[in-house]
């Protein structure tokens, strides 16, 4: 049985060699400076490994370190998922429901609002300017408003309570996060059929919202399943947003993130073993996540 | 009223109501207002003079705009060691090839995983989505290893080579080749067309937004790499190293830092405005039909 099914495989080989053409380059290149690179680091997380010296086999130490002796882990774990459960499926549907409805305007309208959207992603730094606009004493923007309207009587410390600074991050977050699936999005709602809108008029499509669950959702599911781990591997992967805006490590850790912690013991202290385990962790988490927004969205037109 | 409504929102149909219409053109509006705030903040204190940018309490808009802050930066630039062209000449080269590199390897990989479906291309794909989940933190030193080996520490090569493969584009232009009817490919097929000629006439033309789209993507990244863990050669460097050693020079030099911030962002947003009107344009026209 085996046999008959490889020299099938064979033949189907040969017959679509022209397939391995066309990827050759990407994989080679994708081989020698992604997935070696990965399995490098995977390897490392069952070392100690220092830099400077040979890794030295650990085993699982590193695994069972984070879990067991790392409060600041589990803390960092706890941050982390409260910032992918809110960013994540809130940044998704923003992306989504703008791009929709920028889809609705006319061209010029199209372009400008698109690039007002866009922008706050490709800033770079420049949320630091929220720094300035939370900022802590009653000069600050917010702090002044407040005060002024007699809401507080004294400033906050936007960045160091912690009742406030994850949810400040959030904020920051989702102000950037119209980015790769915002324009991934607008991409594919143009590339939907425009024939199948007409059909869905005839269908007795009456609201705007019907005609966006039973023909144009369906009809970009790809462009769909891709903002999905887009918006996994950003909501996970928060970082330099808290550091910048909370300072680096924050008051009681309460904005410190997996990736936080994993840039703490791999560029800081040195622990490059220890920071690949927690890398490996943080993949399967998103992996996990992956996993069951692929069973949602399957049901997206249903 | 309803004129300009029927300019701003062209496709009328059926299921829109005007209601509707007014609601998402104001809700629109209103967001976006709240998110260019910020932007608006950080362009006025480019353009503030000294003493506004230290200002209590804050402005957000500038009183007496000046152009001295960039006059400064050009100031600064002038007297830098390496001539400064020459920094931007090494990020310009960077991106051009690594963007050009980055659409062709891509978009061919895509279409043979997508539409040619060798024996291993769905194990491959799966293998590409994964890796967009895993922590570049960590793979750094791995990289800077390999990198190493090959010998391409402190050349252009160790920027441009390892940002022609991302997994970034090649999933995003796989899943609109995807949205290709395969009965289209089959028609190309039966008159004698080979997989290069689909390729170039039929899976290129029709996957133009994602192509651009990656375009965009990958300019914006490739436009701030630093590459620091690979260049030491001063005249090698590349813009944003030049622009963060302007930075660092101090409070003296907030106004020049702002200053800095609009320029590198400038080249993103241009090359944005640019690929997004062409990906606006290009849809009316292709419509995948089976």
């Amino acid at each position: 049985m085996k046999k008959v099914d490889f020299s099938y495989t064979w033949k189907m080989m040969k017959q679509k060699k022209s397939g391995y053409l066309f990827v050759a380059p990407f994989f080679l290149l994708f081989l020698v400076f992604t997935v070696l690179p990965v399995c490098i680091s995977i390897f490392f997380s069952f070392t100690h490994y220092n830099v400077l010296e040979l890794p030295q086999w650990a085993g699982l130490d590193n695994y069972m370190n984070l879990f067991l002796h790392d409060d600041v882990f589990i803390t960092a774990i706890k941050n982390t998922m409260i910032f992918a459960v809110v960013t994540g499926p809130v940044s998704y549907i923003l992306c989504l429901i703008f791009a929709w409805f920028i889809n609705e305007l006319n061209r010029t309208l199209r372009t400008i609002f698109t690039i007002l959207f866009y922008v706050p992603s490709i800033s770079g730094g420049a949320y630091s300017i929220f720094s300035i606009i939370f900022n802590s004493d009653r000069y600050g923007l917010i702090n002044g408003l407040l005060l002024r309207w007699n809401i507080i009587t004294e400033p906050i410390a936007w960045f160091q309570d912690t009742r406030f600074m994850l949810t400040i991050c959030i904020i920051v977050s989702l102000w950037m996060s119209l980015g790769t699936s915002f324009l991934a999005f607008i991409a594919g709602l143009q590339a939907v059929d425009r024939s199948l809108y007409e059909a869905g008029a005839m269908d007795g499509i009456q609201t705007r919202w019907h005609e966006l669950w039973y023909i144009t959702l369906p009809a970009m599911k790809p462009q769909l399943m891709f903002g999905a781990v887009m918006a996994i591997s950003s909501s996970f992967s928060v970082g330099a947003v808290c550091n910048t805006l909370c300072g680096f490590p924050s008051t009681d850790y309460a904005a410190h993130t997996i990736i936080a912690h994993l840039e703490d013991y791999g560029t800081i202290r040195f622990e490059m073993g220890y920071a690949c385990a927690i890398a490996a962790l943080l993949f399967l988490l998103m992996i996990g996540t992956n996993k069951l927004i692929n069973i949602l969205l399957r049901r997206v037109g249903e | 009223m309803r004129k300009a409504l029927k300019f701003i929102l062209p496709q009328k149909r059926i299921s829109r109501s005007v209601g509707g219409d007014v609601f998402i053109f104001i809700f629109l509006v209103f967001m976006a207002f709240l998110l260019v705030i910020p932007l608006i903040y950080i362009v006025s204190n480019s353009l503030k003079p000294y003493n506004e940018l230290f200002l209590f309490p804050p402005k957000i808009l500038v009183q007496n705009p000046t152009l001295d802050n960039f006059g400064d930066l050009f100031t600064l630039i002038s007297n830098s060691w390496v001539p400064f062209s020459r920094y931007r000449l090494n990020t310009v080269c960077i991106t051009v090839a690594g963007t050009v590199g980055n659409v062709i390897l891509g978009s061919m990989a895509a279409y043979a995983i997508s539409k040619i479906r060798f024996p291993g291309a769905e194990a491959l794909f799966r293998i590409i989505v994964l890796s967009l989940m895993f922590s570049s933190v960590v793979t750094a030193i791995p990289t800077y290893i390999i990198i190493a080996k090959i010998g391409w520490i402190d050349t252009y090569w160790a920027l441009i080579v390892p940002s022609l493969q991302s997994s970034l584009g090649i999933y995003l232009m796989k899943q609109f080749i995807d949205q290709i009817p395969d009965t289209l490919l089959e028609a190309a097929r039966i008159d004698g067309a080979t997989d290069g000629r689909i390729y170039l006439s039929i899976i290129m033309p029709s996957v133009k937004p994602a192509w651009l789209t990656v375009i965009i993507l990958s300019i914006q990244s490739l436009w701030n790499i630093t590459g620091s863990n690979y260049i030491f050669s001063e005249q090698l460097k590349t813009l944003p190293v030049a622009m963060n050693q302007i930075v660092t020079g101090g409070i003296a030099r907030a106004g020049a830092a702002a200053a800095v911030s609009v320029v590198m962002l400038s080249v993103p947003v241009i090359s944005f405005v640019i690929a997004q009107s062409q990906v606006v344009e290009t849809m009316a026209s292709s419509g995948m039909k089976e």
